[in-house]
């Protein structure tokens, strides 16, 4: 495995990145990817990031008293009609 | 006339998820591998996705049914609960309405604080989106599940929110058109230390945060929720391209963020 890199072969595959990723292609066969350290290393990080993407922000209770606004707010629309 | 047509408080229907662990540790992975771990939404999310690659588009679940925990983007078949409080709800049951409300507020509620990064405007948010469903409500007619149309409610309630704090003067798809530093040859150069396959999670949640709003739209959606890249266009009103381009440009912000927190720590 060679580990030239030639930065327009590099602009060209970046400039693809989203359509191969979002298309779900194989990226570890692709020749480019084979060649270059510095891509590898970015599509490693990327795959990093979109796993470590799904512990974040857990799903999370609203307040309990957040209902009592939401009841109130609707009672004082139907009390009103036509303000909103 | 009752003492009140509500409940004081809806039931609760989902148990509440376990905290998150603030570090993550993702193990570190070669470009192509395959990710053969079911892919929890969220803590506590009963939900999986099969052969989810680390960076492909996440595989519909066929036949998956509602769950109040389960992400709109794969609610295709509504729950008889959900479906009967919708009824009810849209013939002007107020109880079912709060049913409706049980069933969707963690979601809409968590939604709106990934988007928005704040406690106090996704409390807001959370409410004018409800306030929004018991007006429009009974517009609803099924063309879609009904969690996807609550969810994209919500999105379009988020985005007013965003468009009146900033974004007013543009659309969407401007919003997220990329700006001249943003090119794919700016990872060009010398080789930075690639991540070492543990992340903070808060970090990298200050980095969401951070990120533009239509990115950090699309980035929520896609890699938090689960959203598919053509659900997300169709909630966005953007093309299917237009997602894939902004989630990568998203991911590569949140990569720099994440390089540079690293090497100032470094220089700690």
């Amino acid at each position: 495995m060679t580990e030239e890199r030639n930065p327009s072969d590099c602009a060209a595959f970046q400039a693809q990145l989203p359509e191969l990723i979002g298309s779900g292609e194989a990226m570890a066969s692709h020749p480019h990817i084979q060649n270059c350290e510095l891509c590898r290393a970015l599509l490693a990080d990327l795959e990093t990031i979109a796993k470590a993407a799904r512990q974040l922000f857990p799903i999370v209770e609203p307040p309990d008293a957040l209902w009592e606004q939401i009841e109130s707010a609707i009672k004082e629309e139907e009390a009103n009609p036509g303000k909103n | 006339m009752p003492r009140s047509r509500f409940p004081t408080q809806p039931p609760d229907l989902v148990p509440n998820p376990p905290a998150a662990g603030p570090t993550l540790h993702v193990p570190v992975s070669h470009p192509g591998d395959k990710d053969l771990s079911p892919h929890p939404e969220s803590p506590g999310a009963p939900v999986s996705h099969p052969g989810d690659k680390d960076l492909s588009p996440h595989p519909e679940s066929p036949g998956a049914t509602v769950s109040p925990a389960m992400p709109f983007a794969r609610a295709a078949t509504p729950h008889p609960a959900e479906a009967d409080a919708l009824a009810r709800a849209q013939g002007g049951d107020h109880h079912a309405f709060a049913q409706l409300y049980s069933f969707h507020k963690r979601r809409i509620y968590s939604l709106c604080l990934r988007m928005v990064g704040n406690i106090a405007e996704a409390e807001d948010l959370t409410q004018e989106a409800f306030l929004q469903l018991h007006r429009k409500i009974g517009t609803f007619r099924g063309d879609s599940a009904f969690s996807t149309w609550l969810h994209r409610l919500a999105i379009n309630v988020v985005l007013m929110h965003l468009r009146k704090k900033g974004l007013s003067q543009i659309s969407l798809d401007e919003a997220m058109e990329p700006a001249p530093d943003e090119g794919p040859g700016r990872s060009f150069g010398t080789p930075d230390p690639a991540l070492a396959g543990a992340i903070d999670r808060l970090a990298l949640e200050r980095a969401v945060a951070d990120l533009p709003a239509g990115y950090r739209l699309i980035f929520v959606l896609h890699d938090i929720e689960g959203y598919e890249h053509n659900e997300i266009a169709s909630m966005l009103d953007c093309s299917i391209g237009n997602s894939k381009s902004q989630l990568h440009k998203a991911r590569l912000k949140l990569r720099d963020a994440l390089r540079t927190d690293t090497r100032q720590e470094a220089r700690r």
